[in-house]
């Protein structure tokens, strides 16, 4: 996960892995914002990064392995000193059609919203998604400390 | 997450707290359906002052029982949301289908 120009370093990593079961979704989540919040993200940042790894792990839970729960999803987070870059893993069904499940609105069950990668790519900057039918889906995602301000003296 | 729900002449007010997501989905659905079962509310109100978090999971819990809701031609009211809960709802788009207000008595006094 190392930056392009690979002048990033690593302050801390770590490595979770855990059941495919929904109440480990709050887990990941509070666990990964733990981590983040070593650095010095707002707590919107850290809202922000909550809802991502949510939307990332129910998705490997629900699609990836069709709510088996015996199943392993994981976790590996990196502090650059200034972002959080995480990979979050499962060796479930795979995703036949990335660009088609990156599409808003694009569920196979009628009462998700399909907008887990929605949140995904709103809230968290470099997502990109590895997957194919079989082999598990991988979610890839940073985020850095100060984006907001960095976006709001873009836009001027 | 803790839910509590209360009939209002013939609305459903709906008070959960803690957080909306994959683990209480399923328990948060069939809590309102069955309470919806019993045929008493015609509208529905959702007071959101002690949600911390909410994800697609929770939306779609909220989205499933607005559709149900609206068809039988009643109306959907959500209030007091926390700024990062109502961040979501407002990405997700579910705030410009349903009525948004600061409190639950100015939603019930709207819904009259």
């Amino acid at each position: 996960m190392a930056r392009e120009g690979g002048k990033m370093q690593f302050i801390n990593h770590m490595k979770l892995e855990f059941l495919s079961i929904p109440a480990n979704v709050a887990f990941a989540r509070v666990t990964v914002a733990a981590f983040a919040s070593q650095l010095d993200f707002t707590l919107a940042d850290l809202e922000e990064i909550k809802v991502a790894v949510s939307e990332a792990v129910g998705n490997s839970i629900i699609h990836g392995y069709e709510s088996i729960p015996d199943r392993f999803v994981r976790i590996y987070a990196n502090l650059t000193t200034d972002a959080l870059e995480i990979r979050i893993e499962d060796d479930g069904k795979g995703i036949e059609d990335i660009n088609k499940a990156l599409q808003p609105a694009f569920s196979t069950d009628a009462e998700r919203l399909g907008l887990g990668f929605v949140f995904m790519q709103s809230f968290m900057e470099n997502f990109r998604v590895e997957s194919s039918p079989g082999q598990g889906t991988k979610v890839i995602m940073s985020k850095s400390i100060g984006t907001r301000i960095a976006r709001a003296s873009s836009d001027q | 997450m803790l839910l509590d729900v209360e009939i209002k002449k013939d609305t459903l007010v709906v008070r959960p707290s803690g957080e909306l997501d994959l683990g209480v989905a399923d328990r948060f659905r069939r809590t309102l359906d069955e309470t919806l079962d019993r045929g008493q509310a015609r509208n529905l109100v959702f007071n959101m002052a002690r949600v911390s978090f909410v994800d697609s999971s929770g939306l779609g819990v909220l989205l499933g029982r607005y559709k149900r809701i609206s068809k039988n031609g009643g109306k959907v009211f959500i209030v007091s949301l926390q700024p990062q809960v109502r961040k979501v709802l407002d990405l997700s788009g579910l705030l410009r289908i349903m009525c948004e207000f600061h409190s639950e008595n100015e939603a019930l006094e709207k819904i009259g």
